[in-house]
């Protein structure tokens, strides 16, 4: 067993929606998880406001750096990275963080790793299960993203087996939660109605699991259409709707067919380790299905606690600590928000050569 | 002393260190698009002019706006960042009189820059040093009379011409210029704003009403 002081020490900035995310972690040793969120802010435009966002992270950044560093224990001097979200996310959002970050690395004259938030949601789950077995397949789910992604090496090779050509799951809750006047965000609400409903009471239609439809990739805006004209015609009959009932007939649609799909993509590509992560992995009845079926079909399952699987700074740092461990090429000062960064780019390297150029450079200033 | 100033709520991503005495070194782009990518570039170089490190510098001068937002916090974050990881205090000062100072001006004139939806981001000045105003956002037309007869500069008053018919130069603020203004008000004793940003517009959000009926009529 090598000494744990031996792995990277590595602080994870966070802002690519509404969550102001500073994590520490050495290797996969979850240290500080500090959060700030502007949820709350959004909650009367019922989504998230990306200026509002942005004037958030700004407000949040400084003391959320700080809190991290407090609860890590450690000095910021000692890290041996800064790692980011590049993206995708809100571009605005995701520039706050990322001019942070670039500052801070320069200011203390650490390497700096722009990186994917999709992969990130993937290898928090290193701090929560250790070492991702290789390939990992992930099905990743969240307000932003529902896709399935097959992993061979978390640092550097991400293939997309499908996603959702419409709405991401967790768009499907928000606004489903809309129709039913519960308020945004829409996932915990949900799940909690549901808890005390019947996930059979109505028969939602389960998008794109036709034999023609395409295997791994998702569809729940008709999903969300049929709920809303269920729901509107009980309205103009002059009934009572039946949130419970409503909400675990809905959830149970979108979960059967995440679980489903998932489970078939790794039997498919004969991986026996599912992932599962992002904001809707914190739906507990998509944990409680995904459990039942991976156990039945003899798969592996791993997903982190609900607090990882939220946007949070730990999985940033997660990966960056892998980047670290792995050599990875750190990103120039140039390094820019990306929007729409691609999920097949884990991190956005730099565009010196030398890989060890931080390692060298310091080497140099030993000897002269 | 050594400021570090830096400002990104115009076009300019731009950079400069003052010793106290006089600027020693500074940079300019006009690229409104790459803020983010220009600005810790361009204090790598700045610093690397003057054969200096980061760790030399005593105070972070950071224009504060008004100017469009996401560019604005670029700088903002960039210049708090810097001012938690060296320990060393972190000054605002408004672009605006960042491009004042630039003038030399010693009759009234007015600031505009570019707020973009046709408006422009705009204060008073007495004098080169004296603002009169607090900075706003409005129409150049809602503003003409206030405006009237008076010198202008800016981005904002080279883009209304109707408004500002002597619009001259500077166009955008400089680093060295907000730098030089920091660096007398700190040795005159006066305290520098803190580095919040003049955003001067509420975020746009729409409440929604309802959510959208989807059942066929
Ligand atoms: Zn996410």
């Amino acid at each position: 067993m090598t000494d744990s002081r031996d792995e990277p020490l590595v602080l994870g900035i966070e802002t690519s929606c509404d969550e102001t995310g500073v994590g520490i972690v050495r290797g996969t040793t979850l240290l500080a998880d500090a959060v700030a969120s502007s949820v709350d802010e959004h909650a009367r435009f019922g989504g998230v406001v990306p200026e509002v966002a942005s004037r958030a992270h700004l407000e949040a950044m400084i003391p959320t750096i700080q809190r991290a560093l407090k609860d890590a224990g450690v000095s910021a001097r000692d890290l041996d990275g800064i790692a980011v979200t590049a993206g995708p996310g809100l571009a605005g959002a995701l520039l706050v963080g990322v001019s942070a970050a670039k500052a801070y690395a320069y200011a203390l004259g650490k390497p700096l790793y722009g990186v994917n938030h999709l992969a990130s949601h993937i290898c928090v789950d290193q701090l929560e299960h250790g070492p991702l077995p290789e390939p990992t397949m992930a099905l990743l789910v969240s307000g932003g993203h529902s896709s399935l992604l097959l992993s061979s090496d978390i640092t550097s090779d991400v293939r997309p087996l499908g996603a959702t050509i419409d709405d991401a799951a967790g768009e499907a809750f928000d606004k489903i939660a809309r129709v039913l006047n519960l308020g945004f965000p829409g996932g915990p609400v949900i799940d909690r109605y549901a808890k005390e409903g019947d996930p059979k009471a109505i028969t939602f239609p389960r998008g794109l699991t036709g034999p023609r439809d395409p295997a791994y990739d998702f569809s729940f805006s008709g999903l969300k259409t049929s709920v809303a004209r269920w729901i509107e015609a009980k309205r103009a009959a002059g009934e009572e709707v039946p949130v419970r009932d409503v909400s675990a007939s809905f959830q149970e649609a979108v979960v059967d067919v995440l679980t489903r799909k998932a489970v078939r993509a790794c039997k498919d590509e004969g991986v026996d380790h599912l992932m599962i992560g992002g904001g809707v992995a914190a739906n507990s009845r998509l944990r409680a299905l995904a459990a039942e079926r991976c156990e039945a079909a003899g798969i592996r399952l791993r997903v982190p606690r609900p607090k990882l699987c939220t946007d949070n700074g730990a999985m940033v740092a997660a990966l960056g600590a892998e980047m670290v461990a792995r050599n990875r090429t750190p990103s120039d000062w140039d390094l820019s928000a990306d929007s729409s960064l691609p999920v097949t780019d884990p991190h956005v390297p730099g565009h010196s050569h030398d890989h060890d150029h931080v390692h060298e450079v310091s080497k140099e200033n030993l000897y002269s | 002393m050594l400021l570090l100033a830096l400002d990104t709520a115009t076009p300019a991503v731009t950079v400069a260190l003052h010793d106290g005495e006089a600027v020693i070194a500074s940079s300019s782009q006009v690229d409104a698009r790459r803020h983010g990518e220009l600005l810790l570039p361009a204090v790598d170089h700045v610093l690397a002019g003057a054969g200096l490190t980061l760790d030399a510098v005593t105070g972070i001068v950071v224009g504060i706006g008004p100017g469009p937002y996401t560019g604005l916090r670029v700088g903002l974050m960039t210049a708090d960042t810097f001012g938690f990881a060296l320990g060393v205090p972190v000054h605002g000062v408004c672009t605006l009189d960042g491009l004042a100072y630039a003038t030399d001006l010693d009759g009234p004139f007015v600031v505009a820059t570019d707020a973009r939806r046709k408006e422009v981001y705009w204060a008073r000045y007495a004098d080169s040093r004296t603002r009169l105003t607090d900075p706003a956002v409005d129409r150049p037309a809602d503003i003409a009379e206030q405006v009237a007869g008076l010198p202008a500069v800016g981005a904002g008053a080279l883009l209304y011409p109707d408004t500002f018919p002597s619009a001259h130069e500077p166009e955008h603020v400089s680093a060295a210029a907000l730098a030089s203004l920091a660096a007398e008000r700190l040795a005159a004793g006066v305290e520098l704003p803190e580095p919040r940003p003049l955003y001067l517009r509420r975020p746009d959000a729409q409440v929604p009403k309802n959510y959208k009926v989807v059942t066929p009529k």
